[in-house]
């Protein structure tokens, strides 16, 4: 127990319970028997000149009771760290009996994951019996940011039109989960100003073919060769291997609307996506893979064989 | 202070210690009521758990799988509001039948009146009545020791029994019965088992009265039920004093006697130990047993029976016939207890024949607001969790209503139609879009949920509320959209 500021409050405290439970019987000894005087059915209280006490007694088996309750507590102080340092004659812990349930419910769970560790990864996808369990760990951990539709939000990708920030490929979605992604677009405003900052803009709509302003588009152009190409390509359709995002395609994280677009450039973004390594261990994580690979590539059920 | 006399100073305990109480057998008619719920109580309560439903046990609490079937009937946690209403109309019902006639709950039906009723039948084989458990208790020796394990063995043996059925109704009693051959019981089963048993065998056999008066709470608080027109088991003091033994033959009137004979058999059936002369008593658990023992007594005196009887507080103040305690019966208390009690049987009754075997929960995602997709729509997010508590399997459509506020309402869903399997519980993500006009903020929408299966001119339909999010941001459109 290292709870304690000083060796002072762990005597403090096995004092107080201690004197607790020996206060409690010395009131049960000394309230038990009386020297008795005049009507046993009353108590011998009287108040305001006249009012007696009618004595209703307990049953004896009742006291019993509050003895048993006090052999009780003394035997829980001696077994459980009830007394200031006192480990207890278990060594009994709150984090110990965690990690003994912990591991119970792995003992349990576990096979259920086993069975499917190590098989490939298209093949666990197509297996109907893991994609109920894969969505029920994706419908735990994972909705909170890319919804339960898997369709993600603003800022958050979607997850079921095979267009991928990092790659798509049962290996990659794996490692992604596994070990979390960081996308980071550094903040352009201050290098581009607020003109560059809309020329650049209308550029980037013009890549996927949206609405914009030619004159600023041509502007645009320059900027974007200089600052952005780096990250998403000449062309501008991204590089997986920093999460920089195609921009030429409908698919937008942020949104397609010039405003959006040009608050991306000038503040930047960063996204994070954390690991699942030790949170959730491989076996789970690769149901997940699995499961979020069938999303966009959905396959007749196949059942994986039983492992060997 | 009361004057405190040295001589008279004595220790004295505090705390009772309980008498032995030794009930003496009695029959009559209210003994064969009393047998005949006996009977059909525990004939219940220890069948039920064997009969069979549509090959499952008909009535099982899987606590597990939090399924409580009760033949036909399958109810979820969602159904807990049932139990809730079962224990106001066992509350009712008890305040209804207290108004009226006392402790009959008590006297006639209480698990704790039953079992030590079956108890004491046991004791009374073994050990013979009152004057030879009397006498048997007073001696030492192997005959005794010969009886009593003969006693608690039976008794043991009933216990434990109660504690499996108990048991029985949370794990399939067959499978309990298999594991109980082996005695390869799980922790649980064991310790409830035991528990149950030990709690059977401690109250039945040994704390007998201690319980009604000490521990249960109803006891207590009966009175306030209680008027001067319940009724009640009553001595009419005006007919029995001045009470006194006489002979058979002697005239009560002539020795200025009251029908009382003083034999003090009322005393002796009674298992809490009272004596019901002394007027009503809160240890009076009303099981009669005193009108059936005074009855036979009257009976052999040649006296009118009723000495002791059900009577109430104002019948015998005022000499009340039976037909005047009658009409007094449906008074405004009782009026209003039966009243209560109809309205919430009835109530219940519609719900439960009414009770869809779907349900369905929205839950609409915390995570995102709102989505921004193609033709100026909005789209939000939902997951449903649906569950088909049937015991077959259901397809189903999904639509949606929206409100004013929003056109192009449309569901989006991976899943149409539906399909959930027998007894099975399973979410369900959906998109809903929608083009707010005239209004951002929260907007009322509805799912429908829809059977298609079985009888198509009589679907299952479940409406459930939820609200569809509009963005301030997303509700007026960017002008450089381009669009």
């Amino acid at each position: 127990m290292s709870d304690f500021t000083s060796g002072f409050w762990g005597f403090y405290i096995s004092a107080l319970t201690l004197g607790g439970v020996a206060f409690c019987a010395y009131i049960l000894v000394k309230m038990s028997r009386r020297k008795a005087a005049g009507d046993p059915d009353q108590t011998g209280h009287v108040w305001d000149e006249d009012l007696a006490e009618y004595n209703n007694p307990l049953p004896r088996w009742w006291v019993w009771l509050f003895w048993i309750t006090i052999v009780f507590g003394l035997a829980y102080l001696w077994i459980y760290p009830g007394l200031g340092t006192w480990r207890g004659a278990s060594h009994w812990s709150s984090r110990e009996q965690y990690e003994g349930e912990m591991q119970v419910a792995e003992r349990q769970f576990g096979p259920l994951y086993q069975k499917y560790a190590g098989v490939d990864l298209k093949a666990v996808a197509a297996d109907p019996d893991a994609r109920a369990i894969g969505q029920k760990l994706f419908m735990t951990y994972c909705t909170q940011c890319h919804a339960s539709d898997a369709r993600g939000g603003r800022g958050f990708p979607n997850l079921t039109d095979d267009d991928w920030l990092f790659g798509g490929e049962p290996d990659v979605i794996k490692t992604t989960i596994m070990n979390g992604r960081n996308g980071i677009m550094p903040a352009f405003g201050p290098a581009l100003g607020p003109e560059g900052v809309r020329d650049t803009a209308n550029y980037v709509r013009s890549l996927s073919g949206l609405g914009h302003d030619a004159a600023r588009a041509a502007r645009g152009k320059a900027h974007f060769t200089t600052y952005c190409a780096a990250c998403h390509g000449v062309d501008g359709k991204g590089n997986r291997a920093v999460g920089a995002p195609n921009l030429t395609d409908a698919i937008w994280l942020y949104g397609p609307s010039e405003a959006t677009i040009a608050e991306t450039i000038t503040g930047g973004r960063n996204i994070v996506m954390p690991a699942h390594k030790d949170f959730l261990g491989e076996a789970r994580v690769h149901l997940l893979a699995a499961y979020v690979y069938g999303l966009s590539h959905p396959e007749p059920g196949r059942r994986v064989a039983a492992a060997k | 202070m009361i004057p405190v006399a040295a001589a008279q100073a004595d220790d004295q305990s505090l705390y009772e210690v309980r008498r032995k109480i030794y009930p003496r057998a009695v029959g009559g008619a209210f003994a064969r009521w009393r047998w005949t719920l006996v009977f059909a109580t525990q004939l219940v309560f220890y069948g039920l758990p064997w009969l069979a439903w549509n090959g499952r046990q008909a009535v099982l609490f899987d606590l597990e799988a939090r399924k409580f079937h009760i033949f036909g009937l399958v109810l979820w946690p969602q159904d807990f509001i049932y139990l809730a209403v079962l224990l106001v109309i066992s509350a009712f019902s008890l305040f209804l039948f207290t108004a009226v006639a006392g402790r009959l709950w008590c006297g006639y039906a209480c698990p704790q009146t039953v079992y030590t009723e079956i108890f004491l039948w046991v004791e009374r084989r073994i050990e013979g009545d009152r004057v030879a458990r009397m006498k048997l208790d007073r001696s030492t020796g192997p005959r005794k020791a010969a009886l009593k394990a003969a006693k608690h063995g039976a008794w043991i043996a009933i216990a434990l029994w109660t504690g499996f059925t108990f048991v029985g109704y949370f794990t399939p009693i067959r499978e309990l019965a298999r594991a109980s051959l082996t005695f390869s019981y799980g922790p649980w089963e064991t310790f409830w088992i035991f528990f149950y048993a030990f709690a059977t065998y401690g109250n039945a056999g040994w704390m007998r009265e201690q319980v009604c008066k000490y521990m249960c709470p109803y006891a207590r608080f009966q009175s306030s039920m209680f008027d001067r027109d319940t009724l009640v088991i009553s001595y009419d003091a005006a007919r029995g004093e001045p009470r006194g033994g006489r002979s058979r033959s002697a005239d009560a009137g002539a020795l200025g006697l009251g029908d009382c004979v003083d034999c003090g058999i009322c005393v002796q059936v009674c298992p809490t130990g009272i004596d019901i002369r002394e007027g009503l008593q809160y240890e009076c658990i009303g099981c009669a047993a005193c009108i059936d023992g005074c009855d036979q007594v009257m009976e052999k005196m040649g006296y009118p029976k009723g000495l002791i009887r059900y009577s109430t507080e104002s019948a015998l103040a005022n000499g009340w016939s039976a037909r005047q305690i009658a009409a007094r019966v449906l008074r405004p208390r009782v009026l209003a207890y039966s009243a209560v009690l109809a309205a919430i049987v009835g109530a219940a009754g519609t719900s439960l024949w009414h009770r869809a075997p779907i349900k369905m929960d929205v839950i609409r995602d915390r995570g995102s607001v709102a989505r921004e997709v193609a033709d100026d729509r909005i789209e939000n997010v939902y997951r449903l969790q649906v569950m088909n508590t049937d015991e077959r399997p259901h397809r189903f459509t999904l639509e949606v209503e929206g409100s004013e506020h929003l056109r192009h309402v449309e569901l989006l869903s991976d899943r149409q139609p539906l399909e959930i399997a027998a007894v099975a519980s399973e979410p369900v993500a959906v998109r809903v879009r929608a083009e707010p006009h005239d209004a951002d903020g929260s907007q009322k929408i509805a799912f429908v949920l829809r059977t298609v299966d079985g009888d198509a001119s009589r679907p299952i339909v479940i409406h459930e509320k939820s609200r569809f999010l509009v963005p301030p941001s997303l509700a007026h459109k960017d002008s450089h959209d381009g669009r």
